[in-house]
């Protein structure tokens, strides 16, 4: 209300001035990317059609810097990972109809992980819309359940409004992907309205929750000062909600174990000895025990994944669990809350700080010391073969834990997660929520392009790397000093251990095209029944690329890629059949895991 | 268990769509719905109607709460409230039996508001209840048409109206359910 009211004033001010110097008219193209340049909007990933034909018209005289991608998939993964590596909203535009549908799974996988990222789409024209006019889709209607909130744009009045409603919910509470779309003869329509108001836009539907409850805050500090086993169970939003100097501050000083959920990973550096890594199904021995074992289990932006917890009614059985997030809908949702904080981690952390006295905790630290020591991730070593865990090890070393990591989906997503130590936000990327394969390769390059002073690395399968392989050209293009690590065990290896540990060993549909792998293993240049072949494939897009099928070359491979800085695909040829353990099987309780086959 | 949850919202396009999406994508079916403007034509309330598990409800009604365009969500079954509803019969009668049915009609303290040759259109405002009633002993006619508003209702909880509070200027609208 108070907004409309501020719009109204705002619009009488231009009028009166209007009397002094003349209206200034703008198109509705003009005022999108006018709003998108006072939103701090830099980098924009897309690719143009029928319908936005009037933006890019704009588009080409702003300073923003346009990113092509091949496809509007492409282009909203690359948003994300450029969202997800600098903190700052992606935003990406795509054409009316297919150009908009093609942004769903981008617009879905962002939805998941809580990515702030603002989606423009080009429409029909209002007067064609419900027309089955051509590239006509409801765009509004299809991405409602993937987008945090959308907008269809009526009025060309409006832009200014809705480019800060999107940009502020983007980016407040939980993060999430907001979609504009907006009919051609919007865009091609004429304004006077001013430039985007200044401020937090009034949204009186909408309004994120900041400092936690101060008396939520003191019965948590209680609970930690109390217990005797505590346990920090971190997730993707300490990392969303920058709160990850905060959480060292208060761990340090209350010596509480932390795990973190896949989108965690990074929050809490995992060369600390407080650190137990990652919990859940392929999460590390020493983790799963301690939420079995713990007697408060306090959350901190994780969300009680069902990947993280195992079988519910055996999740933390004898712990008190506290949840400290900022969207109270993800409160009890799954795993039963004693302490509910809804708050902004960052600020929530800041207060508790005050609140937990130091401790020692000599006994449970010890007993987490043994588990760490007994049961790191390890991999079966003895294999002549060239294992995708040490790829992993390799680039660890290789780049000393100091690069951006950005995983697709699947094995070569947890060994990532396993092999690397992460010790800073924003160096792992990956699509933990949806996961969606093909997302690392175009988000690799968002990230590179957000943060062009980093070493980047895309870990990817064969399979997923394919899904979208034509955007490795926009990394060549834009000379992106990408290193695209393909672990090319010639199947679906995630799929395939599923198949093997639970299906019976058959590999329906799971085995990709490579006919004669196995004794290829020393390949040569010919084809020799490699589909696709990487390596040619790679220097098609105009990559540089070679492939590696022996233990002893792999460091010196890592190493003239990184030193090439140009576009490089490795392609690694690893063991078919190497599988990731400890694994917790679906339904089992986190201490049923499987650390092997034999 | 039936819920009767209102939902305050933006007075736009989609949002109707976002709000019974939300719903019925996790399998709900809606038994009624209604939905009219507020005193401040920038707003409407919906009336929801709907039978399920209480703690899905309830994880429902957080995620309503998260909707951009969703301003308050109360789930009124965990409170007290009043609830009205209007039906609306024609009902075929012979003339000899239009006595009856206005004998009927006048003790249940339904309305006549239509006559025509063949047939009555008689209307009733009142709980889901009565309504039920009514609808029951109406059957010994031959029932043509029977229209409903879905339920609409508010809460007689004291403290729930601070949040809610508007002017209370008389809605032009407001006369539908009378």
């Amino acid at each position: 209300m108070g907004f409309f009211i501020v719009m109204a004033g705002a619009r009488g001010v231009k009028e009166t001035a209007c009397v002094v110097e003349r209206v200034k008219m703008r198109s509705g193209a003009k005022c999108i990317i006018d709003s998108l340049e006072q939103a701090g909007v830099t980098t924009i990933f897309g690719l143009p059609g029928g319908t936005v034909l009037d933006l890019f018209a704009e588009l080409y005289h702003s300073p923003i810097k346009f990113v092509l991608s091949r496809h509007e998939q492409g282009a909203t993964h690359m948003a994300d990972g450029y969202a997800r590596a600098t903190g700052r909203p992606g935003c990406c535009i795509a054409t009316s109809g297919p150009g908009a549908t093609n942004t769903i799974t981008g617009l879905a996988t962002a939805n998941m992980d809580g990515v702030p990222l603002v989606c423009i789409c080009g429409q029909v024209p209002s007067t064609m819309i419900g027309n089955d006019a051509f590239q006509e889709a409801d765009t509004t209607g299809i991405s409602r359940g993937v987008t945090k909130h959308n907008y269809l744009v009526k009025n060309v009045d409006d832009i200014p409004r809705v480019v800060a409603e999107a940009f502020y919910v983007a980016t407040s509470g939980k993060p999430g992907p907001v979609l504009i779309d907006v009919p051609k003869d919007v865009q091609q329509g004429q304004t006077k309205v001013d430039r985007m108001p200044d401020g937090v836009p009034a949204m009186r539907g909408y309004r994120p929750a900041s400092t936690g409850h101060p008396k939520q805050i003191v019965r948590l500090a209680e609970a930690i000062n109390k217990a005797k086993r505590p346990l920090f169970y971190v997730g993707g939003g300490v990392i969303a909600g920058n709160a990850s100097q905060e959480l060292m501050a208060v761990v340090r000083k209350a010596q509480v174990p932390v795990t973190t959920t896949l989108m965690g990973l990074g929050s809490f550096p995992e060369t600390d000895p407080l650190s137990l890594r990652m919990l859940g199904m392929h999460g590390s021995v020493a983790a799963n025990h301690a939420v079995t074992e713990c007697d408060l289990l306090v959350s901190i932006g994780a969300r009680f994944d069902d990947r993280v917890t195992g079988k519910i009614s055996e999740f933390a059985p004898g712990a008190t669990v506290a949840h400290v997030d900022i969207d109270p809908s993800t409160i009890s949702k799954s795993v039963g809350v004693d302490i509910p904080v809804v708050g902004d981690v960052k600020l929530v952390l800041a207060a508790l700080l005050d609140q937990v006295e130091a401790k020692e905790r000599t006994d449970w630290l010890k007993t987490i010391a043994e588990w760490q020591r007994d049961f790191p991730f390890g991999y079966e070593t003895s294999s002549e073969e060239l294992l995708p865990q040490y790829v992993v090890e390799q680039i660890y070393r290789a780049t000393q834990g100091k690069a951006i990591i950005v995983t697709d989906v699947g094995q070569n997503q947890m060994w990532s997660a396993q092999f690397f130590k992460y010790t800073a936000p924003r160096t792992f990327l990956s699509s933990g929520g949806l996961g969606t394969m093909g997302f690392g390769l175009p988000a690799a390059i968002g990230a590179q392009i957000g943060k062009p002073d980093d070493v980047v690395f895309n870990i990817s399968g064969d399979g997923g790397v394919q899904m979208n392989f034509q955007e490795l050209v926009v990394a060549v293009e834009h000379e992106l000093p990408i290193n695209v690590v393909i672990l090319n065990n010639g199947c679906l290896g995630m799929v395939r251990q599923w198949q093997e540990m639970f299906y019976k060993k058959e590999y329906s549909g799971s085995q990709l095209g490579q006919s004669g792998r196995g004794e290829n293993e020393g390949i040569s240049s010919s084809r020799s029944g490699y589909l696709p072949d990487f390596v040619a494939l790679a220097k098609a897009h105009g990559a540089e690329a070679e492939r590696v099928s022996a233990r002893s070359e792999v460091a010196d491979a890592i190493q003239r890629a990184i030193g090439s800085k140009r576009t490089n695909v490795i392609e690694f040829i690893v063991k078919g059949d190497a599988n990731v353990y400890p694994m917790v099987p679906p339904g089992a309780s986190l201490t049923e895991m499987i650390h092997s086959m034999s | 268990m039936n819920h009767v949850i209102t939902a305050l919202v933006e007075n736009q396009p989609g949002v109707l769509a976002r709000v019974v999406g939300l719903i019925s994508g996790r399998g709900f079916n809606i038994d009624s719905l209604n939905v009219a403007p507020q005193p401040d034509a920038t707003a409407s309330l919906m009336t929801i109607q709907v039978l399920g598990d209480d703690r899905v409800l309830e994880q429902v009604t957080k995620q309503l709460n998260k909707l951009v365009d969703v301003v308050k969500v109360s789930d009124l079954t965990t409170k007290s409230f009043i609830e009205r509803e209007v039906v609306m019969l024609k009902v075929a009668v012979p003339t000899a039996k239009r006595g009856e049915l206005r004998d009927l009609v006048a003790i249940t303290g339904a309305e006549i508001v239509a006559v025509q040759a063949k047939s009555v259109v008689v209307s009733m405002v009142g709980d889901r209840k009565k309504l039920a009633e009514f609808v029951e002993l109406l059957k010994q006619f031959t029932i043509l048409e029977m229209s409903r508003s879905g339920v609409i209702a508010v809460s007689s909880d004291e403290a729930d109206r601070e949040t809610t509070k508007r002017k209370t200027s008389p809605s032009k609208r407001g006369g539908m359910t009378k």
